[in-house]
């Protein structure tokens, strides 16, 4: 275990938590090597919270053999909060004092000196654009600005780990891309970053890895590419206005799926130039003529709704189909 | 793991913390100290005539009521300070800071004794001001040695201890501001059932033995006996037993209560 355990910042295995009868997490299984972006994808109520409450040793789980920062959860928490930092969903800024006085708060309890603590505090209300708004009170904040607070707040103590639960919800779309390079720049200065999200785009512009939640349980985990690889490729969709048209279409071209209520049929596809070139050529040799012609690649929510939409007992089976 | 010195640091920190909130926010603090002050002038100067008849002073005698009913005051007043403790600790515990600092490697209790500490300090100074009200309308320590202020001081800062430890935990068990301020109201509530406005022996017999055993009676006769020379009899160890006892109890169940995983 320890030698894994050395290269992996965070590592999980059968991690379980309930409440009451209501199970959250069913046993999932987390490795996250030290230095990458790693993200939990899933529906709202799917346990992500839950899971970085865990990690980040807020709550306790009711199973489980979990290490972080090299730490074992359960026998040295307290080692494991040195490690990490944590920006949970809801801003866990001190609504009552300053910005400035919640930087200040947060370099004394990491004990740096007061000199120091004022430098820290001062860099990095600059770094995140704060220094106009650094003597106000954080109620006054907005929720832009309170979220790059709570980040700031949270880099005070340099930690080599870092939890964002759902980091850019409720952001507007230009804090939401201040936030992804804010997370971009952790990344380049080493720090692991385990990102929770029910935003496909952000999974795939951050993450190294992603793993999706559903229902407790861990339904997929890989590349965003190796997940886009799990659900039906891309494809050519032809649509007819005529049933006439269609049907002789769909007698031509045989390997087409066909959608008799819409009057459409795909064609496989990965989209490039020269494949549409190809079924271009086909078509017009087969002689026909679709009144609409669209290319669909598949993304990330593709992979989002076929892992996500069934109830989870259903789920393995839509995988195997799509793995064909 | 985090050694004397640092956890001394934590609760240091945690109390300069909580003072900010206090001196940012004072509104609370001050709301509360209208109860007392309020009762103080009302019972003497609207009652006072009538009360001082039931203290035996054989006829209306104002100033005599204000000896009275001013050591009865200042401790109800630590009673009153502290429902605000409750009320902002449940507060606190559902602001997302606490969330931070529990996942913080930080002196686990440090929050708490931020909270405990800044307290006392402002029940103690609430005391003072409603002392100050009471010296201004014409109370007068009649007989008390250095020793004897001494000895008040420290049963004042005691009790609030004690009352603060409990408030701490009624504010853990609260999920919002107003059931805080309900379950604390006993605190408010418990000085009016004892010797505070009016003696032990004016009292219905079956009701005497409640109002005699109850934490306010012994530290008000006590207070009484410091500040103006009364018979004090066992009251001071009623008293302190009282206040270590509820300071354990107290501090035992707000820390079993912090401990505990937060509601999601």
């Amino acid at each position: 275990m320890n030698s894994t355990t050395n290269e992996l910042a965070i590592a999980a295995s059968g991690l379980r938590k309930a409440y009451g009868d209501k199970t959250v997490l069913d046993g999932i299984d987390l490795h996250v090597p030290a230095g990458t972006v790693f993200s939990l994808l899933g529906p709202n109520g799917a346990g992500k919270t839950t899971a970085v409450q865990i990690l980040s040793t807020l709550i306790t789980a009711d199973a489980g053999e979990l290490w972080v920062g090299g730490h074992n959860l359960a026998s040295h928490p307290q080692s494991v909060r040195a490690a990490i930092g944590v920006t949970g969903q809801f801003s866990a800024v001190d609504n009552l004092i300053t910005g400035e006085e919640n930087m200040l708060l947060m370099a004394d309890l990491h004990h740096l000196s007061r000199r120091e603590g004022r430098r820290v505090a001062a860099e990095l209300l600059e770094r995140f654009d704060l220094v106009e708004a650094a003597k106000k009170p954080a109620s006054t904040y907005s929720g832009g600005m309170r979220r790059r607070l709570d980040i700031a707040m949270t880099l005070v103590g340099s930690p080599r780990i870092i939890f964002l639960d759902e980091p850019t919800t409720g952001l507007d779309p230009r804090s939401r891309h201040n936030m992804w390079n804010i997370i971009r720049g952790l990344v380049a200065g080493g720090v692991t970053v385990f990102l929770t999200t029910q935003y496909l785009e952000e999974a795939d512009e951050l993450a190294d890895r992603i793993a999706v939640l559903n229902g407790g349980k861990l339904v997929a985990q890989g590349t965003a590419n190796e997940l886009k690889r799990l659900v039906p490729g891309g494809h050519v969709r032809l649509r007819f206005t005529d049933p006439v048209a269609y049907r002789s279409a769909a007698v031509a071209l045989r390997e087409a799926t066909r959608d008799e209520e819409s009057l459409s049929l795909q064609i496989p596809s990965g989209g490039s130039q020269r494949e549409l070139r190809a079924i271009l050529d086909w078509l017009d040799s087969a002689d026909v003529e679709a009144d609409e012609l669209t290319v669909h690649t598949p993304d990330l929510d593709d992979v989002f709704f076929a892992l996500t939409s069934h109830p989870t007992a259903a789920a393995p089976a839509a995988l195997k189909e799509n793995v064909r | 793991m985090s050694s004397l010195p640092l956890a001394v640091r934590d609760c240091s920190t945690m109390l300069r913390r909580n003072l900010l909130h206090a001196r940012r926010y004072p509104s609370l603090t001050l709301n509360l100290l209208l109860t007392p002050i309020m009762l103080l002038l009302l019972f003497v100067y609207i009652f006072g005539d009538t009360m001082s008849m039931g203290i035996g002073s054989g006829g209306p005698d104002r100033a005599k009521y204000i000896a009275y009913i001013v050591p009865g005051l200042l401790l109800m007043t630590i009673g009153s300070t502290v429902v605000g403790t409750a009320i902002s600790v449940s507060n606190d515990m559902t602001e997302g800071i606490i969330a931070r600092f529990r996942t913080m490697a930080i002196h686990r209790g440090s929050v708490i004794v931020g909270h405990v500490i800044g307290s006392v300090l402002q029940s103690i100074l609430s005391v003072v001001l409603v002392g100050a009200v009471g010296v201004a309308i014409g109370f007068r320590s009649t007989d008390a040695t250095a020793l004897e202020w001494f000895a008040a001081l420290g049963l004042l800062v005691l009790f609030s201890l004690s009352l603060t430890w409990i408030a701490v935990g009624m504010g853990l068990i609260s999920p919002n501001a107003e059931a805080a301020s309900n379950n604390a109201m006993p605190l408010i509530l418990l000085p009016l059932l004892s010797s505070a406005f009016v003696p032990l022996h004016s009292m219905p017999g079956w009701f005497q033995p409640i109002a005699q055993y109850q934490p306010f009676t012994p530290a008000i006769e006590t207070l009484r006996g410091l500040l103006l020379g009364t018979e004090i009899g066992n009251n001071a160890w009623l008293a302190i037993a009282w206040s270590l006892g509820l300071t354990v109890l107290g501090y035992f169940w707000s820390k079993a209560k912090f401990n505990q995983d937060p509601q999601r």
